[in-house]
């Protein structure tokens, strides 16, 4: 089921407070956040975000496509490095 | 012969079920679509006057979109997903299902027929 429309989509408001910021400062750095859930707002066009993904922070560049998504989808938690056998092993000594 | 949307009707099934074999029409819209046009549903296909399949075809092209810019509409809204890099899209190109069920077993639909695993043992025979 869908967020009600009445409370608007959630966005973490310590990030775009922070990205307002930079954005009236005309400045791209880019921000750490734990914020997985947080809905991608317009104002974050442009700007580099590194996502936690549980282990470490994972830069998504964000584009317009984007907007509308939530920040975690682009930083996966799973890491899957195939089933069993010689080539399996090879990649998890990695 | 009617030919709607590029695609031949079944001349002899009743046109209410022969218009959902359009890409786009399910029973719902067949209904709605022969409703607006006035057209008895339980006639057959083939008994039906040029009029009235002109009537049919003027309504299913104005108002839904069907068979190829639909096709192109749902595979265009994946390549989005998937060129956004997002969980969605990747789930997407690696034939997996994208709702979040289980993969362990089933998901049959979508991971298609099951693969052999070599070397694996057969569970054996009581």
């Amino acid at each position: 089921m869908p967020r009600s429309v009445k409370k608007g989509p959630f966005i973490d408001d310590r990030l775009l407070k922070r990205v307002e910021d930079m954005n009236s400062r005309g400045e791209k750095k880019v921000v750490k956040t734990w914020a997985r859930a947080s809905t991608i707002s317009p104002e974050f066009v442009g700007h580099t975000v590194a996502v936690h993904n549980g282990n470490k922070f994972i830069p998504v560049y964000i584009t317009e496509n984007m907007v509308g998504h939530k920040l975690g989808e682009f930083a996966a938690t799973r890491l899957f490095r195939g089933h069993g056998g010689k080539l399996a092993d090879k990649r998890s000594k990695r | 012969m009617a030919r709607i949307a590029g695609v031949d009707l079944p001349r002899g099934k009743r046109i209410e079920i022969a218009l959902t074999y359009i890409y786009g029409i399910g029973p719902t819209r067949a209904h709605e679509i022969i409703e607006a046009c006035g057209v008895d549903p339980d006639r057959r296909t083939q008994d039906l006057s040029d009029d009235d399949v002109n009537r049919l075809r003027k309504q299913i092209e104005g108002t839904y979109k069907v068979e190829g810019a639909l096709r192109t509409e749902v595979s265009m809204n994946i390549k989005r997903l998937s060129d956004i890099g997002c969980y969605r899209g990747i789930r997407h190109r690696r034939g997996l299902p994208v709702r979040g069920q289980r993969t362990s077993t089933n998901a049959r639909t979508h991971k298609g027929k099951r693969r052999a695993i070599a070397g694996k043992k057969k569970a054996p025979k009581k």
